[in-house]
């Protein structure tokens, strides 16, 4: 069973926000809602590095331990969605995340706090997969088409990779041995260290530390 | 059965009444619905779903969505330059 996962590779991302413009476009996401952003360190300064970042589908996720009506729930393939339906736009899963992926439309004359919004991974939500109702909710259903996240299938440079867990982590490892820097960084082993089984193992380039 | 008794008992019956009317009611919170998995397809326009797999084979499902994502690895479709 597939776990879906998202990376970002800071050392390609461009910064042109074609993650976040698909987001938008593909789940009709609403003005002052924002599934997806890129965060840029050190803007401006040379070496910069932009990372896009959204709903990390967290394995032990911290917004459904917080929250206080149990709305969110976690599909076979490892993706953390929610029912709006049981939501009450209490804000917990926001203080509660650390990539401040939970979102919250305002609406209403007082700018009302509207029910939590978030990247779904392109899975929809509990509504019946494709239907009118889980579009107007939760946006397009992709995964359920045999598709991947809008975003990392229009990266253009392919900085934001989405997919099966161990296939995305092949390709970084891949490509980070490759690139023949980065993976002397510290917990590099643990997150990348183990090839899946019958993965291609890439060539280690001579007299760089892998 | 006496004036007093039947105001008492009239009594009793409103009270119980007052007492018992919660029971009818509905649990206020929503219940969280059950999701369908991903493979066994969309119910929307098919002119969308991706060529390669059939709505309902879990095993295609996962090899498409497999090969979806190697599809983002350039280094498969060229070698590799050190």
């Amino acid at each position: 069973m597939a776990r879906m996962k998202f990376i970002c590779d800071a050392e390609r991302c461009i910064e042109c926000n074609g993650c976040v413009t698909a987001c938008k476009a593909e789940h009709d996401v609403p003005w002052g809602v924002n599934r997806r952003r890129v965060v840029t360190l050190n803007d401006g300064v040379p070496g910069e590095k932009s990372v896009s970042v959204a709903c990390m589908h967290c394995s032990d996720a911290p917004c459904m331990a917080v929250c206080p009506v149990d709305c969110f729930y976690r599909t076979d393939d490892g993706v953390v969605l929610h029912d709006k339906d049981v939501c009450i736009g209490c804000g917990y899963c926001s203080y509660a995340c650390p990539f401040g992926a939970p979102q919250f439309p305002s609406n209403g004359t007082f700018g009302l706090r509207g029910k939590m919004d978030k990247c779904t991974f392109c899975a929809g939500g509990p509504e019946a997969n494709g239907s009118t109702a889980e579009f107007e909710k939760y946006g397009r259903n992709r995964l359920s088409e045999g598709k991947l996240p809008a975003c990392a299938e229009v990266c253009s440079t392919k900085a934001l990779l989405g997919g099966d867990g161990d296939v995305v982590a092949d390709i970084f490892r891949n490509r980070v041995l490759v690139r023949g820097k980065g993976s002397e960084v510290w917990g590099w082993g643990t997150a990348y260290g183990r090839p899946a089984t019958g993965a291609p193992q890439p060539a280690k380039p001579e007299g760089k530390k892998s | 059965m006496s004036p007093s008794m039947r105001s008492m008992t009239a009594l009793v019956l409103c009270g119980a009444a007052i007492a018992l009317a919660a029971c009818g009611e509905k649990t206020a919170g929503a219940a969280k619905k059950s999701d369908v998995p991903a493979w066994q397809g969309s119910t929307g326009a098919s002119a969308y779903m991706a060529n390669g797999w059939k709505a309902g084979d879990q095993t295609a499902w996962e090899q498409q969505l497999r090969n979806r994502t190697q599809g983002q690895n350039e280094y498969s479709r060229a070698a590799a330059q050190p």
